[in-house]
């Protein structure tokens, strides 16, 4: 029902000639956007699913590396290497393993988030202050309390700051998705790849997306820190 | 299916796909011979594509860098592009571009220049910028006019960033090229993107080989920064283990393509 209806509108409007001459119709966008809400929201799964995913790997990596020094340098050479891979070479490279669809769609993703994410716990476990830790310490905590309750709290700037490139990238990269059949924006992209409206359409969702995620850690992380608040106005 | 067919499959597909790199075979659909030797024209379009749109984006990023840096303007600048950079699909870049201009290898380079302007122009900012300013009057106080100033002092001290801008750039280039089927140049993406015509061996052998591309991409121009940073600003030789934990040679902006 809703194609036909879509039809209809597209008669009534008489945009056609824009249509078909593949331009850019803002009458069409308006007329469609409905289209793009589920592409959209399959985007932002891809986002969300891969960036908690690669925060959960990252996190567990720069604990066991806050442990034993020595494995920094190994854990970073190896994402590192997972982050030059092209995305496009990786999604054909994982499905073979992992199959068709959103699952290699997120694989690709997440290894992509570990090494920003990575690099950004560690930097912030190593910018506390000594004092800091020496007061924790002082004050009779173990190593594990001192690690939650003092190290890991006065890291949280940083480590919030890699989740934000992590999120804005993941939402660039997830337009290569469709590749791997995981769907999203992409796949919307390249079914009317010549049209000027739709390519127009779903890169600036694509964006606002990014936007709006990046915003909304921004603000998660201001109520979650209300000291930082106090102290940066 | 158990475990270990499943293993064997995996292995197959593989092996498969990088016997498409060394031996010529027919396309699915036959008549036409892919892999091997056929892929050579793919790959010298691949770097055709990858060199000229370094070049016009260093050509562009590095003096502007430069001159934004010198005269301390445009931090706003300097930041916002990189942020909203990364969002930009290429993918969208490249089909914005090609619907509007044509599908050309030139238009292709056009929309690939602009996805490598960022990571140069920023760390050659953020490179001129940080170099302490005390050096920079002294330098001004010894008589070097501005263009001086730029040539001796902030860019040498500035050239490992700004290699390391080039070395992102560089890498995501090699990513984006696979991209080139769509804007009609045929680069090493076909195979990835065509698999209907190349089938599933070349789209997988194809992968592997754009893979090793950039990370030995990424290999060469680490080893180039570190050949350009001024021995004094080079990290001192230290044990293996040091060495290991030490984070790599400085970048600004980078994100995965």
């Amino acid at each position: 029902m809703l194609t036909l209806s879509q039809v209809v509108i597209r008669d009534r409007t008489n945009d056609t000639s824009c249509v078909a001459r593949d331009g850019f119709c803002p009458d069409w966008i308006r007329d469609h956007i409905g289209d793009y809400m589920s592409p959209l929201l399959r985007h932002l799964e891809l986002t969300v699913a891969s960036v908690v995913a690669g925060f959960a790997i990252a996190f567990a990596l720069a604990l066991l590396a806050h442990r034993r020094r020595w494995l920094t340098g190994p854990i970073t050479g190896v994402t590192g290497v997972m982050y030059t891979i092209p995305s496009l070479a990786l999604f054909a490279i994982l499905l073979p393993i992992t199959g068709f669809g959103f699952v290699t769609g997120v694989v690709a993703l997440t290894s992509y988030n570990l090494l920003v994410i990575f690099r950004n716990i560690m930097a912030g476990l190593d910018n506390v202050p000594e004092a800091a830790k020496d007061a924790a310490s002082g004050m009779g905590m173990t190593d594990r309390q001192r690690l939650w309750r003092v190290e890991l709290p006065l890291a949280i700037p940083e480590i919030v700051a890699g989740v934000r490139v992590a999120t804005t990238t993941t939402v660039g990269l997830a337009a290569l998705a469709f590749v791997a059949g995981a769907g999203g924006l992409g796949q919307k992209i390249i079914e009317a790849q010549n049209f000027k409206s739709n390519i127009v359409t779903a890169s600036v969702l694509c964006i606002l997306l990014a936007a709006v995620l990046d915003l909304l850690i921004l603000f998660g992380e201001r109520t979650a820190l209300p000291w930082r608040r106090a102290t940066s106005s | 299916m158990t475990s270990g067919l499943a293993i064997a499959s995996v292995f197959s597909d593989f092996s498969d796909g990088l016997d498409f790199l060394f031996h010529q075979r027919e396309s699915v659909a036959g008549g036409v011979q892919v892999g091997g030797s056929e892929n050579l024209p793919l790959l010298w379009k691949h770097l055709e594509v990858v060199g000229l749109s370094m070049l016009f984006a260093i050509l562009i990023a590095v003096p502007l860098g430069l001159f934004l840096g010198h005269t301390r303007r445009g931090s706003f600048l300097a930041s916002s592009i990189s942020n909203v950079g990364r969002s930009v699909p290429a993918i969208a870049l490249v089909l914005f571009f090609s619907s509007y201009l044509g599908l050309e290898l030139k238009n292709l380079v056009f929309a690939m220049t602009l996805l490598a302007i960022p990571p140069i122009f920023t760390n050659t900012y953020v490179g001129v910028r940080q170099v302490d300013e005390d050096v920079v009057d002294a330098a001004s106080g010894m008589g070097l006019s501005g263009v001086q100033v730029v040539r001796k002092v902030e860019l040498p001290l500035a050239l490992p960033l700004v290699f390391g801008g080039i070395r992102t750039s560089v890498v995501n280039v090699i990513a984006t090229a696979t991209l080139g089927p769509f804007a009609g140049v045929l680069t090493l993406g076909d195979p990835i993107i065509n698999a209907s015509v190349y089938g599933e061996a070349g789209r997988i052998g194809t992968a592997i080989l754009v893979a090793g591309l950039a990370v030995v991409a990424e290999i060469l121009f680490a080893l180039l920064q570190r050949a350009v940073t001024p021995a004094a600003l080079r990290p001192p030789r230290r044990g293996l283990r040091d060495r290991l934990a030490s984070p790599r040679l400085a970048r600004v902006a980078d994100s995965p393509t």
